[in-house]
Order: C-alpha cells, then structure tokens, then sequence
C-alpha cells in the first residue's frame, strides 16, 4: 500500500538538493526525532550583514516526503533574508511540490518547522531579537517539549524523561532519567543542548543522565 | 529497455501459475453453469465436477475428507467465517476465546468486534522473535473458553508457531483450536491429524492461484454457525453462487505445489539473509534466526538509521518490489502491531523491510537485491543525521 506522490516529490527524493552536514554553521536545528520515525536537522549560514542565508543544508531521517521537503525547503530558502525565510511555510513547500497527499503533510511540516527554528536560534545568537525576555524554566520546558523521548514516542517534558531543570547565572543543568548506555542518550543529550543553547541569555548547558 | 521487476513481495499475492489460468479458462466461455444445478442439467454437473475435484486436491493435501471443505471468497472470509461462526454457535454456552497479539487482521479484529459484542477475549504475547508461549495458552484456558485461533506463520516475521503442541493442548481441553496457514498450508505440508486443528484457513492467490479465492477446513462436527445466508451451498455453510473458475484454479495451484520448490525457496531465503547481513552493517533480523523456525521465504530485516519507506520507494525506483512495517507507509501512520507485539522500539519498525520469495525469484535475483539494498541504505544513511558517516 504504498502512497501516490508527485513526480517532483519523486525527484526531489531521489535526488535530494542542499544534503549533508554544514562545518561552522551559524545556526542549526533538529526537528523530529528517531521514535516518531521523522527527523530533519538543518543547517545555516548567514551573511552578518546582508541578513541573507548564504548557504543551507539538511540531514534527514525520514521517509520521502520528509526528504523532498526538505529538499525544496532549502532550495525555496537559499539567497532568501531571514525575515522572507521565516514567512515559507509547509504550503509553500507542499505547493513548490506540486502537493502532498495529506496524510504525510506532518511529515513535510517538520523541515519547514526546523528552518524556523535555525533563524530563530540564529536570531537569538546575534542580538536580533526585538524583544529580549530572560529565559525562565518555563521558557526551557517549552523548548524542550519538542524533543521527543525513544521510548514512549511523546515529548520528554510529558513522559517526565526530565526530572528536573536548574538555572543559575545564564548556566543550564538539565536532568535526564535516561541511563549513559542507552542506544538514544547521546542524541538526546544532544539535542537537549541544541536546544537550550542557541537562547540569548544562555551560557553554558549541562545534561546530566541518570547516575551521573 | 525497461528493466525487468524483481517481484518480493509474495505474502500479499503471488504471480497466477500460467497452468492454473489455463484450468481456469473453460469455466469462463464453457462451463459457465453454477454448480448448484447439478440436478437440472449437465452443464451443471460439469460445473459441480470441477468444484468437487479441487475440493478433493485440497482434502487430500490436508488429509482430510472433501466434505470437510469450505470454499470462501479468501483468507479474510475464512478467518472471520472460522472466529465468529464458532463463536456464535458457543453463544449462551461458553464464552470465552483466546488467540495471539499477532495474528492477521481479520482473524484480531474478528475477535475484537467479538469481544465488544460481549465475549471474553485473552491476547497472548510473543517474545521477541514472535513465538506464543504455551504456558501462558495454558494458564488462559479456563473452562469458558471455546476457541484458540493461533496462526501457522507470521505474515510479516515468518515465526512458525508450535501448532502440534497448541493443537494437543486444546485437544485435552476440549477446545476447538483454529490456526491461519493461508501462507504456509503448501509449504509445510499440514496434515489435520497431526496438527489436531478444528478448522484450517487457506487462500489460493498466496500459493500461485487466483485471488478471490479461499478455504476453510471444518473438521467434520465442528460446532459452528454460518455467516452469510441465502443458499445451502457449501454444506449449508455459506451461501452464494461458487467461484467455480476460481475454485478450479485454487485446486490446480495446490497440486502443482512440490516439496522441492519449497526446499528452492528455502535456499534463496537462506542466500538472501545471509547477503544482507554480510554485506550490510548496523542490521537487525526481525523473527527467528533460525530457517526452520521460519515462513519458507520470509526474510525480515530492520536497517538501523533509515527510515523503510524511504528504502522501499529507492529500491521500488530500482524495479525492486518490497514492504516495510514503518508507520510512514501505513496510511493510520501506526507502526506494525506485529513488531510493536515483539516488544520492538519504534525504530526499529521503522527501518524494517519485508522480502517474500516465491518459487519465480532467481539465485541471481537475489544477488540484485543485495547489492541493491546496500546501495540504497549507503545513500540514505549518508544524509541521515543519527549517521556518523561523512558525505
């Protein structure tokens, strides 16, 4: 029972544009996780001056809709401002595909998610917030509701993966009921970091498994 | 030129033996009469004749009597006919039934709507390579239960369940015990006496026949109901006109099964298994290790860090025909019930790729294959991020 896509999902499937990891990145972001069987992590570089995204990447591990978004996601982005980036959204992706059987529009919705999360750490790396609001527990809950704990397939925050969150002087400890040998610790491990880190008033994040 | 499809997917449908359709043929433009008109005329007979000589193919392949078979429209028909049509003639009496987490669908949501409907109903567990334990079978048994219905195989892992202990133990219980051997009834030569089963499912499109095609083996005195009304056909068991044409191509299928095409899938399965697992790292088999615990031709593997319909999609662009258990090939976005069951993460569902061999697959089929899944995974994990390879 497979799912009918467009030529152009095909294409940009079979031969996926902007792929691969980025050296010096400015920003990058991980969308998804292993457990809900999508994940996107994307990668930017931006010219300090011009604002515009000079160069893009993604890495995917997904089924092909989860591919060919992020394919067309980068393309539609490239030579973009960040301010135009940020206005392209998962129709806009769907459309440049020549759309996407519904069922697998979530799928796509996770590159699009992951280049607004980039410029948004990015954002938060250069002093190009509007607003700046000091990062409170519940700012770093809400950030980490977006990863995804393995086990359970639901968020870590709900499934309680994080017992419990210090901060002190822009320094971050986070808790994590998971033990080091775990197969997933150290991608959870990462993206916690990756997650907390890029926040303007953040110095330091600390993840600290269970026993440690 | 258009390169020629390497068809794997023989658990869903196999390719019509060129034999069979030839049998089938004369029961289209010919001997078109149904077969319930045997007492008004010859054309009639004739039709009854080709329905009782596949009758008595299938009995004697199954060492049974001819009127102990039921001619259904498939696998699905006979499941629900054996699951509900027991339970409905139990009702009042007993109440309780039993059958395995992994069984197929339409024999686990026949139960399901039984157990709404107000019956007792215990799911057994598998360990990780599939297998029930009869343990637990035992201590489920209580003297409500009525029915067992645990598959021959896995349509997905392949695992062959130990149906001769399953079928002695409902035999000292006294109950009926029901076992799916729509892909395995060819291959490992079930014969009813052995297996002590009450009621057998056999399709014809998993074996080379025609689709639209089933059976059900009622061992003779079995107390069940029928389900669909209208007509004495099928010893009063299931009313409607019979696909004869099909019923005919059903019985040509199962006699042109031979042991030797079974021990040829075998050695395929074995090549196939034992190429992936050389040629590719970071592999998982899903189901039992060991060949003769397992469906002739049922290869299952999960590739770590890809995601299976992605590999499915680049080898179908390949002329590759494979399925996987991932939830993004599901249209309800679920990951497989059987490998979930199996206690599997969600990965590695996800990353699972299903090969079925039939005896049309090539030695140097599977080499293809091989190289082919290797070139596949290479590429997707280069542009995976749980990958550690460079580009």
């Amino acid at each position: 029972m497979s799912i009918p896509y467009t030529k152009k999902v095909l294409e940009h499937f079979m031969h996926p544009h902007n792929v691969g990891k980025m050296e010096e990145a400015d920003a990058v972001a991980t969308e998804g996780s292993p457990a809900c069987g999508d994940m996107v992590k994307l990668y930017l570089k931006v010219n300090d001056k011009s604002r515009t995204i000079e160069d893009i990447k993604f890495e995917s591990y997904g089924c092909a809709s989860n591919i060919a978004t992020g394919s067309i996601i980068t393309d539609l982005a490239k030579g973009k401002t960040i301010e135009d980036a940020k206005k392209l959204n998962w129709k806009a992706a769907a459309e440049a595909l020549g759309g996407l059987p519904p069922v697998k529009v979530h799928c796509a919705v996770l590159a699009v998610d992951a280049l607004r999360t980039a410029i948004e750490n990015y954002e938060h790396q250069n002093g190009l917030l509007k607003e700046k609001i000091s990062t409170t527990k519940e700012i770093i809950m809400k950030r980490l509701s977006r990863v995804i704990n393995p086990l359970a397939g639901l968020d870590v925050v709900k499934t309680k993966l994080v017992q419990e969150i210090e901060l002190k002087n822009g320094e971050v400890s986070v808790y994590v009921e998971l033990p080091p040998d775990h197969q997933f610790a150290g991608n959870i491990k990462n993206e916690i970091i990756e997650r907390i880190e890029p926040l303007w008033d953040v110095k330091a994040v600390r993840v600290v498994l269970r026993g440690e | 030129m258009k390169q020629k499809n390497i068809y794997m997917d023989n658990a869903a449908a196999t390719r019509t033996d060129p034999e069979v359709v030839k049998a089938m043929k004369p029961f289209f433009t010919d001997t078109y009469a149904v077969a319930s008109s045997q007492f008004s005329h010859t054309p009639g007979i004739m039709a009854k004749e080709g329905l009782d000589k596949s009758r008595e193919i299938i009995a004697a392949k199954l060492g049974a009597s001819s009127d102990e078979i039921i001619f259904t429209s498939g696998g699905t028909e006979s499941n629900n006919l054996a699951v509900k049509g027991v339970a409905l003639a139990h009702r009042g009496k007993k109440n309780h039934l039993i059958c395995s987490r992994i069984e197929h669908n339409s024999v686990l949501q026949s139960c399901q709507w039984l157990e709404k409907e107000g019956y007792k109903l215990t799911l057994l567990d598998v360990d990780s390579d599939g297998f029930v334990d009869t343990d637990q079978l035992k201590k489920s048994i209580t003297p409500d239960t009525f029915l067992v219905s645990i598959q021959t195989a896995n349509q997905e892992v392949g695992t062959l369940q130990p149906i001769e202990e399953i079928g002695k133990i409902c035999k000292e219980h006294d109950i009926l015990f029901h076992t799916d051997a729509s892909l395995s009834f060819t291959h490992l030569n079930l014969d009813v006496r052995k297996i002590q089963a009450d009621l057998v499912t056999m399709s014809a499109h998993k074996i080379h026949g025609p689709k639209g095609v089933g059976a059900l083996y009622v061992r003779q005195g079995t107390q069940i109901q029928k389900l669909q009304h209208g007509g004495y056909n099928e010893f009063d068991l299931r009313a409607g006109t019979e696909n004869v044409a099909g019923i005919v191509g059903f019985g040509k299928a199962v006699e042109l099964n031979h042991n030797d095409q079974t021990t040829f899938i075998t050695g395929l399965q074995r090549k196939l298994l034992n190429g992936l697992k050389e040629q590719i790292e970071d592999l998982n088999v899903n189901g039992p290790d060991d060949l003769s615990k397992r469906l002739p031709g049922n290869v299952n593997v999960s590739f770590n860090m890809v995601e299976g319909e992605s590999v499915v999609l680049h080898l179908d662009m390949k002329n590759i025909s494979v399925i996987t258990g991932s939830a993004c090939f599901s249209r309800s976005l679920e990951p497989s019930y059987v490998m979930m069951s199996m206690g599997f993460s969600h990965e590695r569902a996800h990353g699972s790729i299903r090969f079925s061999l039939s005896r049309y697959n090539t030695a140097d089929e599977i080499g293809s294959v091989i190289e082919a899944c290797k070139e596949v995974v290479d590429a997707l994990r280069k542009i995976s991020p749980l990958s550690n390879k460079e580009m």
